[in-house]
């Protein structure tokens, strides 16, 4: 068993490294997470440094990415706020799937009254749009990194709910899980062994490619004001900053907004292609959670 | 038989570009069908037999490579350009295929579908198709057909949608009928009626009948000439008493033995061990060789056979013939 | 049809009392006084207790919540903390500018997507099929608002054509209303586009796939013809399922592009109730714009039932 999915890894690492837009993507990720930790070294100019006489100076040797209306390097700022979207995107997705994967197990597993109740409350989650929600949650919670985190996972929880269990309705009924049953096998066992190694394949398809809309939603969150709170630079809000400036200066409009996208693309274009590799007939859950903000 | 056949194809190959390199699903065939009477082709799925016929009349997937010459009423319609093919397809041939439950179309009443052609061929108006479409499926046997010609497929049972798809096939007055493993998803009393049906209206009609199916119990009840095909070739051709009073080839013989006999049940019997060979490798000698009971010699390995006539318009593609013609 | 009809009415009715349970403890997770939080500097103890009452805070949190449901029924979303104009009201207000953006850009998006995706499904693997593609993952991965910054940079910065934001109702000048609604509508649109478009493609993919379709190139119909009447008609019934929840959740107000544009919508109120904290406002948006995503959904299902004749056989 353990076997067979080791090859059926290496098959999709293989596939994967012929399929030269996930290879970009994959690249992308990876300075991602190297501008992620080392922003901080890599940053030419503190986040902060005010500098009264470089206000809205135009990209340059000096500021590759121009400056803000305080004279702050922007570049510095794109590059130091890349840890703030990588953390909220990564926990939040971790929050959602594991909250939606736990809550979908136990509802495809035992069914029932168990599996009503909670997927009837997935589906009240569902009735709202995504942003709407995590919006109010912050606002009630208050804003900060933490409420971001916390509402953009409640979010996408119902997604990974309904996938999980759609996998482990369609994995119980299989020859070997009964025959597990049958000889009295503990549900932990059966779960750990039969059920999550054959739901795996979608959760990681689903987990990537919520990665990207969870980078979205905390982009939209910032720009709101209500994710991380200034000083401390976020793309979002870089952007909501200098929407009022951007007729006399472009490039603060544009680079931070092109390291949101950069960002969410990398991760779509990774996700899209192990969703090909993985799990082909998933098709389009993932697309239809992406609302627009 | 000495008049013009309705189709005839000489030669005829078809190369599929798959992903992991390009498969010869029909490697040199021959047959042709005459005005009236009924050709089975015959074999295994991925023998190649649906592929020569989707080839020769224009149906075959874009990225086929179809090269032979295949003549339907006499014009070579390899030389046609796309647009006319389509127009001879659809005028004079008709085409009935496996599966009744995908092959209408669920939003489209019956009515429509059964004579839309006629609006595009014989340049009937709305009115005037609908009015044949009443007759057409009294024709096939569906009672109060005036009243169901505005039903959709899905109303219908599957006997009752083959007889539709039936229906459509017949619309234009087509010279030649392709019926695709027609029976194949119906019930066996089912299987019966339609069998009886598409006979009977071809004694009415005269039109030329290719059926193509996996099962040598229905070809001796309508066909009048048969070709078995393996592996992308004909194996043996020839007279339906000839082929089976005397069958040559060894896989035919097998095909006959694993008939399901009258009484007994089930109608889909993989009597004859191992696997046809993929259309990715084709063997250079008989492709029949890793699976044949005779097994002969090396020769049959390594080089193909030729077909061989053994008796009046009978041919058999092997070395070895134990049962020989008398 | 009918039992279809009443089994999905009863479905989205549990699920609306779920939303009402979720927009009513809203309230409840405010760390600290909601009202209090929401005066601030301008509290003073008569206008504290009335909104208090008001609200019904000083009621047992079960009790509160069944007069809750029962006045939200009736049309009573209480008083904003701010205005204490009903809230109701305040959100209905902007109902018109949301629906004409929400409109437009759908619009703009099946305008776009339409052509796009069944030309890419139909030729697929040429050069326009690519550019879909790659339209597609631009769309699904790109921040709107960005698009919307971009799109004021350009067309109102540079060019000049367009106003940079703002409303004009377009019941008072509809050529103003335009020139207004185009570049938001079109940031909106084409993020809605690049989702519609994907779908569409792999709908008529799968379509051109199928038996039926077969069939009907036996029958020598020009490809015109098989596309129109047999390809498309079987392959839009799942696609204009994916408009109208596209539709529906563009109706909830698109908040980041209203508060860019200063489109005084849904989604412009919702962000100006939570910096104000006005809390009753923010749940009665949150409220209405549930219950018009699940009144959508509801349609699209029976529209859905309606057009594939092989549901209302059921």
């Amino acid at each position: 068993m353990s076997a067979a999915r080791d090859s059926q890894a290496r098959r999709a690492l293989s596939a994967l490294r012929h399929d030269p837009p996930a290879v970009a993507g994959a690249v992308v990720l990876l300075a991602l997470v190297v501008v992620g930790t080392a922003g901080r070294w890599l940053a030419p100019a503190g986040v902060n440094d005010v500098d009264v006489d470089q206000m809205l100076h135009p990209p340059s040797w000096a500021h590759p990415f121009g400056t803000d209306e305080l004279g702050r390097d922007v570049l510095s700022r794109v590059l130091v706020a890349a840890r703030v979207s990588l953390e909220v995107g990564v926990v939040s997705v971790g929050i959602a799937l594991l909250v939606g994967a736990g809550i979908g197990l136990v509802a495809g597993y035992y069914r029932g009254w168990v599996d009503n109740v909670l997927m009837r409350g997935m589906d009240v989650l569902f009735a709202f749009p995504v942003l709407l929600l995590a919006v109010a949650i912050v606002a009630v919670l208050g804003p900060g990194l933490l409420t971001a985190m916390i509402a953009i996972g409640v979010v996408y929880t119902p997604i990974f709910a309904r996938v999980t269990r759609a996998g482990v309705l369609s994995v119980r009924e299989q020859v070997f899980v009964r025959a597990a049953v049958s000889i009295g096998a503990s549900d932990l066992r059966i779960i750990r062994r039969h059920v999550l190694p054959n739901i795996a394949a979608p959760l990681i398809v689903q987990t990537s490619l919520s990665l990207a809309f969870a980078i979205l939603s905390e982009a939209a969150l910032s720009f709101l004001g209500l994710g991380i709170q200034p000083p401390a630079p976020a793309w979002g809000r870089m952007l909501f900053d200098g929407r009022g400036f951007v007729t006399e200066a472009w490039w603060l409009g544009f680079f931070p907004g092109a390291a949101i996208f950069l960002t969410v693309l990398a991760f779509n274009l990774v996700g899209d292609a192990l969703r090909d590799v993985l799990d082909p007939r998933q098709l389009t859950l993932g697309e239809a959670s992406r609302s627009t903000t | 038989m000495t008049d013009r056949p309705v189709l005839a194809v000489e030669e005829l190959t078809v190369t599929l570009g798959t992903r992991s390199g390009s498969a010869r699903a029909v490697a040199g065939v021959d047959w042709s069908v005459h005005p009236g009477r009924t050709l089975a082709l015959v074999g295994e799925s991925g023998s190649g037999k649906t592929m020569s016929v989707l080839a020769a009349t224009g149906l075959a997937p874009r990225t086929a490579r179809v090269t032979g010459r295949v003549r339907l009423l006499g014009e070579e319609l390899t030389a046609l350009d796309p647009r006319r093919r389509r127009q001879l397809r659809g005028r004079h041939v008709g085409f009935v295929f496996q599966d009744p439950m995908t092959s209408l179309n669920p939003v489209l009443t019956v009515g429509r579908q059964v004579t839309e052609a006629c609006e595009e061929h014989l340049g009937m108006s709305r009115r005037q198709a609908r009015d044949r479409a009443v007759e057409l499926l009294e024709l096939v046997g569906i009672p109060s057909a005036a009243r169901r010609v505005d039903d959709h497929p899905h109303q219908f049972s599957g006997g009752m949608r083959q007889r539709v798809v039936i229906a459509m096939a017949l619309a234009c007055d087509p010279a030649l009928l392709i019926a695709d493993e027609p029976t194949t998803a119906l019930d066996v009393t089912t299987q019966a009626q339609i069998v009886e049906l598409v006979a009977g209206l071809q004694r009415r009609l005269g039109t030329a009948v290719v059926w193509i199916t996996h099962d040598l119990g229905v070809v001796a009840g309508v066909a009048d000439t048969v070709a078995v095909m393996y592996g992308g070739r004909i194996v043996e051709q020839g007279p339906v008493d000839a082929v089976f009073a005397a069958p040559g080839h060894p896989y035919t013989r097998a095909l006959l033995a694993a008939r399901p006999r009258p009484g007994g049940a089930g109608d889909d019997l993989p009597a004859i061990p191992g696997a046809p060979p993929s259309p990715l490798e084709l063997p250079a000698g008989c492709a029949f060789w890793p699976r044949c009971p005779v097994r002969g010699d090396a020769r049959c390995e390594h080089e193909l056979p030729p077909l061989t006539p053994v008796g009046p318009d009978h041919r058999v593609r092997s070395f070895y013939r134990t049962g020989e013609d008398r | 049809m009918s039992r279809f009809v009443l089994r999905r009415l009863l479905q989205s009715a549990v699920v609306l009392l779920g939303v009402t349970l979720v927009v009513f403890l809203l309230l409840q997770l405010v760390p600290g006084d909601p009202v209090r939080v929401a005066l601030g500097t301008r509290f003073d103890p008569q206008t504290y207790e009335a909104l208090r009452t008001r609200a019904g805070l000083d009621r047992p949190l079960v009790a509160q919540y069944f007069s809750y449901v029962g006045r939200a029924v009736t049309g009573d979303l209480g008083v904003s903390f701010r205005s204490g104009q009903p809230v109701t009201r305040i959100v209905l207000e902007r109902l018109p500018a949301t629906l004409s953006l929400a409109l437009t850009a759908v619009l703009i998006a099946v305008l776009v997507a339409f052509p796009l995706g069944v030309l890419a499904a139909v030729r697929s693997g040429s050069a326009l099929d690519h550019a879909a593609r790659v339209f597609s993952q631009f769309g699904v991965s790109v921040p709107d608002f960005w698009m919307g910054i971009m799109g004021i940079l350009l067309f109102a910065g540079v060019l000049g054509w367009l106003p940079p934001s703002g409303y004009v109702p377009l019941t008072e000048d509809p050529a103003g209303w335009l020139a207004h609604v185009l570049l938001p509508a079109a940031t909106v649109g084409l993020v809605t586009a690049s989702i519609l478009t994907r779908f569409i493609r792999s709908s008529v993919l799968e379509v051109l796939s199928a038996d039926y379709v077969r069939t009907a190139e036996a029958k020598g119909l020009r490809t015109r013809v098989v596309v129109l009447r047999h390809v498309l008609r079987n392959a839009l019934i799942p696609v204009i399922t994916v408009v109208a929840v596209q539709l529906a959740s563009l109706l909830g107000g698109v908040i980041v592009v209203e508060v860019l544009f200063a489109w005084p919508g849904i989604g412009r109120l919702t962000y100006d109730a939570v910096q104000a904290r006005d809390y009753p406002v923010l749940q009665g948006a949150v409220l209405l714009v549930a219950a018009l995503f699940l009144l959508m959904n509801l349609l699209v299902d029976i529209l859905y039932a309606r057009l594939d004749p092989r549901i209302t056989a059921r």
